[in-house]
């Protein structure tokens, strides 16, 4: 079959050649005025706003939404500044810094993640600052298709549970969580073991736990109180006691290599004032100390 | 070259594979040498930026560092995961792939041009959207996934979902290149089969797939190299999970955000049963099957 075809073209363009040339000289013309456009486009750009800045902040995933909005309101506040975010786990984006990816500004989930950016010299410790604090929550569908009615259900076999990875802060916390509610005499000793059990995926960051429990496809997830408050629609709560809660601090600092040291210091300083921390709060962080 | 001489070579091509000569015969003109010479200068550059990274990965590992990282439990793990479901996702591809491919291959169904595009879609599909369409399909929330779990099987985040989504993104590479198999066989050597007294399954087995073999088996051989690497569907629809969906392009993700060596030494296994794959359909290509 496909030879046939082939024969067929090479016998056309033996028969008439200048048309299909015509035709292939048609076809490159047609691809290049499809890609000349964006050039003269993008090159008055540069030179009508000299200014123009991009800042690029490399930021947990748990803070997706309470970023986006400081990022707004810190670009209105200062004109000619693009802000452009990197949301990943935070392990990833030490990772991501540690192999060369360009940042100006770092903000984990977990001081630990940030000390091992600072290990492998991507940013000091010394001048990472905790902004924010958080606290996991357990999460379930809306309809509750496992009929989890107290933390203790999340040892019952079956259970399909859906954590985010141990490389992950989130996942880090919630073991600390089982750790911790394994030592409680309200639970069985071997709380952790039989809840691990139940996992069913480790997620490369607290969000996608969040899609999964929010689809309806898993029965119960550990995310961030932050997380959940906004996926309320979609997923209902089993809250994790003060004395059994990890307690999430979330660092941030200056990318060692940045060359725009100044508007970095100027996005961090608007972090930790107070309208940065109002937005923050509006999502559910905790302030600092 | 006229005309004809196209034809009688693909005929001859057809008719007298095993003499088939290696190369085609060039034809001869001025500066043909020195325009080769330039050739291969000019292709040095793409050939350096597919072979630069991959060179990148053997050097940054020693052997005796993989073979150390191979005897964590989670390499294992995620080695023999792979080849348990893209074996199992290679044959049930063929066993369902081939009866789509000989109705394409006779143009069966009124609308095949829209069925062709229809089995290339996964091939232009990017794999998350495949893992997303997995999933809100047979989820249990999903459209035929609720009826399947009031049967009791839910498949998301199982080793099934891994199948699954293997033979999502990866059948189209088989199918196709079955049809392309079925379709370039003589129908005047399949009628004499029938003239003699054979019947459709009979002419299938006896005349059409012996004769298509090569097709078959490089086709099997693609299909099994894409789902070996398969990643956005399956971390989508079924989830990692060592041991029961962390297939090895899982763990390499995931190990690059721990311990690089992990993900290193996966790496390179890959990256050498890739190459053993496309090393085998070359071969098959170039020789006479049956």
């Amino acid at each position: 079959m496909h030879i046939d075809r082939l024969r067929y073209i090479l016998q056309a363009y033996q028969r008439r050649p200048w048309v299909c040339r015509a035709m292939l000289i048609l076809a490159l013309a047609s691809l290049l005025a499809c890609s000349t456009p964006p050039a003269p486009a993008a090159g008055p750009t540069p030179t009508a706003l000299p200014d123009e800045q991009t800042l690029t902040v490399f930021a947990a995933a748990s803070l997706t939404d309470a970023f986006q909005e400081i990022g707004d309101s810190f670009e209105v506040g200062s004109a000619g500044v693009d802000l452009a975010f990197n949301f990943a786990g935070s392990q990833q984006l030490v990772q991501q810094l540690a192999q060369g990816a360009h940042a100006d500004v770092l903000a984990s989930a977990s001081l630990k993640a940030m000390q091992t950016a600072a290990e492998a010299g991507t940013v000091n410790e010394a001048d990472s600052q905790a902004f924010a604090r958080n606290q996991l929550v357990v999460i379930f569908p809306k309809d509750n298709p496992a009929g989890l009615a107290q933390l203790q259900d999340l040892a019952k076999p079956g259970i399909k549970l859906v954590l985010a990875a141990k490389e992950v802060p989130a996942g880090q916390y919630a073991l600390e969580f089982l750790d911790k509610a394994s030592q409680d005499p309200a639970f069985d000793s071997n709380f952790k073991e039989k809840v691990l059990n139940n996992v069913v995926s480790y997620e490369t960051n607290v969000r996608l736990v969040l899609s999964k429990v929010a689809l309806g496809e898993a029965d119960a997830g550990i995310v961030y109180v932050t997380d959940f408050n906004i996926a309320k629609d979609a997923v209902s709560a089993l809250v994790i006691p003060e004395a059994l809660n990890a307690i999430a601090i979330y660092p941030i600092a200056p990318v060692k290599e940045s060359m725009q040291v100044e508007l970095s210091q100027k996005f961090i300083d608007f972090v930790l004032s107070a309208d940065g921390q109002q937005i923050l709060a509006k999502y559910g962080f905790l302030s600092p100390k | 070259m006229g005309s004809k001489s196209w034809r009688n070579m693909a005929s001859f091509r057809r008719s007298n594979r095993d003499s088939l000569p290696s190369q085609w015969p060039e034809p001869a003109f001025p500066g043909r040498q020195r325009f080769r010479r330039l050739l291969q200068l000019l292709s040095l550059p793409m050939l350096a930026f597919i072979f630069l990274p991959l060179l990148a990965l053997f050097l940054r590992t020693s052997p005796v560092q993989t073979l150390a990282n191979l005897d964590q439990e989670q390499v294992r793990q995620a080695i023999s995961l792979s080849l348990v479901t893209t074996l199992t996702a290679t044959l049930i591809t063929m066993i369902l792939g081939t009866p789509l491919a000989y109705a394409q291959a006779h143009k069966s169904f009124r609308f095949s041009g829209l069925v062709d595009t229809l089995i290339d879609m996964p091939l232009v599909l990017p794999p998350a959207v495949a893992g997303v369409a997995l999933l809100i399909t047979f989820g249990r929330r999903g459209l035929i996934g609720g009826w399947i779990a009031h049967l009791g099987i839910e498949i998301p985040f199982t080793t099934a979902a891994v199948v699954l989504a293997q033979i999502f993104v990866a059948a189209p590479f088989f199918i196709k290149a079955a049809t392309l198999g079925f379709a370039s066989i003589d129908r005047e050597q399949q009628q004499a089969a029938g003239m003699d007294g054979a019947n459709g399954w009979q002419i299938f087995r006896y005349v059409v797939v012996p004769l298509s073999m090569s097709s078959l088996v490089s086709g099997a051989v693609m299909t099994w190299a894409r789902a070996l690497g398969e990643f956005g569907a399956t971390i989508i629809f079924a989830g990692n999970l060592p041991g029961r969906t962390q297939t090895m392009p899982l763990a390499i993700y995931v190990g690059f955000e721990l311990d690089l060596n992990v993900a290193l030494t996966l790496s390179v296994i890959l990256v050498g049963l890739s190459f053993l794959a496309l090393i085998l359909v070359r071969g098959v290509f170039h020789r006479q099957w049956a």
